[in-house]
């Protein structure tokens, strides 16, 4: 499909035995948002590594409009890299207190250097700091003279300044106060419209990947095991990691206390080093059988999962429904 | 309604630093009664861990100095009494739980020897007693396998366990007041879930006083009875539960609950409360959320809000309450 800017095939990234990352497939079209989410060591934050390039893939394909990574070199390479940005979680470590905000921005024309001519840079930096919502003449101040909100707005521009399709945000509004939060995101959804972005949104909170996410992606240990667009993941989940997930949400509504399908899951998530065979899910599921021991649910449409589950025994349950 | 367990009357924090005097507490009134869930909503910087922190006595002093107030206990002043005194309330009746449960534990000494210890201090208990004890309260917070894992140090506990750990501590001696500044914050939201329905169990059980320091709007509305809502180190609203969602009376509390985004609908743009919270160091004249704040007009920047009674039980500082009710 020519549409299809970024697309990950058995991506696997291993450290020694932990397999952070064991054979992820996912498609990122044009101008649309892909929520990542799962719960801490569920390998979402490796997968935005590997897709910028900040990790080496074990295994496993990333392909940016159509181009393998792993087959580029040199020029190619950074042509294709160039495409595709980061914007980080904590916006207090992920900047440079020794650089102002210009240098900072400014730092990918240093290694790309036919993006921007030497002369334009303090213009283009400053439109990019206009872009985010920050005030143009700040370009010599310093990370610390900005809150948080700011600091991350930064981050936005700098992710931007090679004017990429592609945008890997790595729980950016999770270290933000409410207040801010929404700023941030408003922000994010802004530019998408205005430069047509297509962002690969990873976050552990549910209610902020569902506002923002056109399609989702639930992980467990390392694998996805359920995907579709935000209605069918919200609304009719089949597979029981994900239905636990969204009914552990708390919902700002105190109406629906004790009237929302509470599904309680037990225990721990397991160690990605020695992940359970057959379904990971299993020794916390509440359908699982010996069979489940055994043989691995591939992701796949299914009989009563009418977008791809992970499971042998995928069914809807509508979790966010009132009694 | 019954007597208070806690009553905290017009309470004061100052931070004295070289950037000038943070006032983080200023004025604060919160009551907490026995059975009672109150949740002390905010955002960081708004003063309510330090009035948590106020309340149980452990601030640092230096910097902080409590300037004004009272703690009442039982009709009795915690700000007054000497520390001595001060420690056997604190560790007997009003007890505190924290985010980070790996930093509150000793890395070096076992869970079951740093719980066995409450009883051997505090009730003289015998060395073999103690140790049954901490079994015991390994049990009641449901960590399997208890008397194992009494011998096990804190970092070989999950995060979740952890938490568990730390509100058996904090129960050991059964305390009437439960303070939890962000307990599961740093939790995934399945084991949060695990963790709110053990503490709700465990304040059933003992009819105890739960307050409950959170910036997380869902949590609260899934447990608390009760809500005080804090801005720039007052309580600018309290309400009932029920009443704050369904009609906020303060111009934050409505813009806060308009700009979380939420899991029970995809809705529109997310409305946007302007600006930042204020500097500790230079709180607003007037209202302290009038520069943020769609309702002001001259008097919020000239006159502090006064607590409007707007039903029993209802408080709000703001000066426009019936245009945010909308009534």
């Amino acid at each position: 499909m020519s549409d299809v800017v970024l697309e990950t095939r058995g991506l696997v990234k291993h450290f020694g035995a932990v397999r952070a990352v064991d054979g992820v497939d996912l498609q990122l079209r044009r101008g649309e948002t892909l929520g990542v989410v799962g719960e801490s060591g569920c390998g979402k934050s490796t997968l935005a590594k590997l897709l910028v390039g900040l990790e080496k893939p074990t295994g496993g394909e990333i392909r940016v409009r159509g181009d393998d990574l792993s087959r580029l070199r040199g020029g190619g390479l950074r042509r294709a890299r160039r495409n595709i940005q980061m914007v980080m979680q904590d916006p207090y470590t992920s900047l440079n207190s020794r650089m102002t905000v210009g240098d900072i921005i400014g730092e990918p024309y240093d290694i790309h250097r036919d993006a921007v001519p030497h002369t334009g840079r303090q213009r283009a930096v400053q439109e990019l700091l206009d872009l985010v919502g920050l005030n143009p003449d700040h370009l010599n101040r310093y990370p610390h003279q900005f809150s948080g909100g700011q600091r991350q707005r930064i981050g936005i521009a700098r992710a931007l300044a090679l004017r990429p399709e592609i945008i890997v945000c790595d729980e950016p509004v999770s270290a933000l106060d409410v207040s801010i939060q929404a700023q941030v995101i408003n922000l994010l959804e802004g530019l998408q419209r205005q430069l047509g972005l297509s962002y690969i949104f990873i976050a552990h909170d549910l209610s902020v990947v569902r506002h923002i996410s056109d399609r989702v992606a639930v992980m467990y240990l390392g694998k996805i095991v359920e995907t579709g667009n935000h209605m069918a993941i919200y609304d009719q989940p089949t597979h029981p990691y994900t239905q636990a997930l969204l009914s552990a949400v708390p919902v700002p509504d105190p109406r629906l206390r004790g009237r929302r399908d509470h599904i309680m899951l037990t225990g721990d998530v397991p160690s990605p080093a020695s992940p359970p065979s057959g379904c990971r899910f299993r020794t916390r599921c509440w359908k699982a059988q010996p069979g489940c021991a055994e043989h691995e649910p591939t992701l796949e449409i299914r009989e009563r999962s009418p977008h791809p589950s992970a499971c042998h025994y995928a069914e809807v349950r509508d979790v966010m429904r009132r009694f | 309604m019954t007597a208070p367990l806690l009553d905290v009357r017009d309470l004061h924090v100052e931070f004295r630093t070289r950037e000038g005097v943070a006032r983080a507490v200023n004025g604060v009134d919160l009551r907490l009664h026995p059975g009672e869930t109150l949740a002390v909503l905010g955002e960081s910087g708004c003063g309510k861990s330090v009035t948590a922190q106020a309340i149980m006595g452990i601030l640092d002093t230096p910097p902080a100095h409590v300037t004004g107030g009272q703690v009442l206990y039982q009709g009795v002043d915690l700000l007054r009494l000497p520390e001595n005194e001060r420690r056997k309330v604190r560790a007997n009746r009003i007890a505190m739980i924290f985010q980070d449960a790996l930093s509150a534990l000793n890395p070096v000494y076992t869970v079951g020897f740093q719980l066995a210890e409450l009883f051997r201090v505090h009730r003289g208990t015998s060395r073999g007693d103690a140790k049954r004890r901490a079994v015991e309260l390994l049990d009641m917070v449901h960590i399997p396998d208890a008397k194992r894992r009494v011998k096990d140090y804190p970092h070989q506990f999950s995060g979740g366990m952890r938490q568990r750990v730390m509100i058996a501590m904090a129960l050991a001696l059964d305390p009437e007041v439960l303070i939890a500044d962000e307990p599961t914050t740093a939790l995934d939201v399945t084991v949060q879930a695990q963790i709110m329905r053990l503490l709700a169990e465990l304040q059933r059980e003992r009819n105890m006083g739960l307050m409950l320091i959170t910036h997380d709007m869902g949590v609260v509305a899934d447990v608390a009875d009760r809500i005080a809502v804090m801005y720039a180190g007052k309580v600018v609203e309290e309400a009932p539960v029920y009443d704050i969602y369904a009609r906020p009376a303060h111009a934050y509390t409505k813009a806060l609950l308009e700009s979380i985004p939420r899991l029970d609908h995809k809705g529109r743009a997310l409305n946007v409360i302007r600006g930042l919270p204020p500097a500790l160091t230079d709180v607003p004249r007037g209202c302290a959320f009038h520069p943020r704040c769609a309702y002001a007009r001259e008097i919020c920047r000239q006159e502090t809000p006064p607590a409007y009674q707007i039903a029993p039980q209802r408080i709000a500082s703001c000066h426009f309450v019936r245009e945010v009710l909308g009534v």
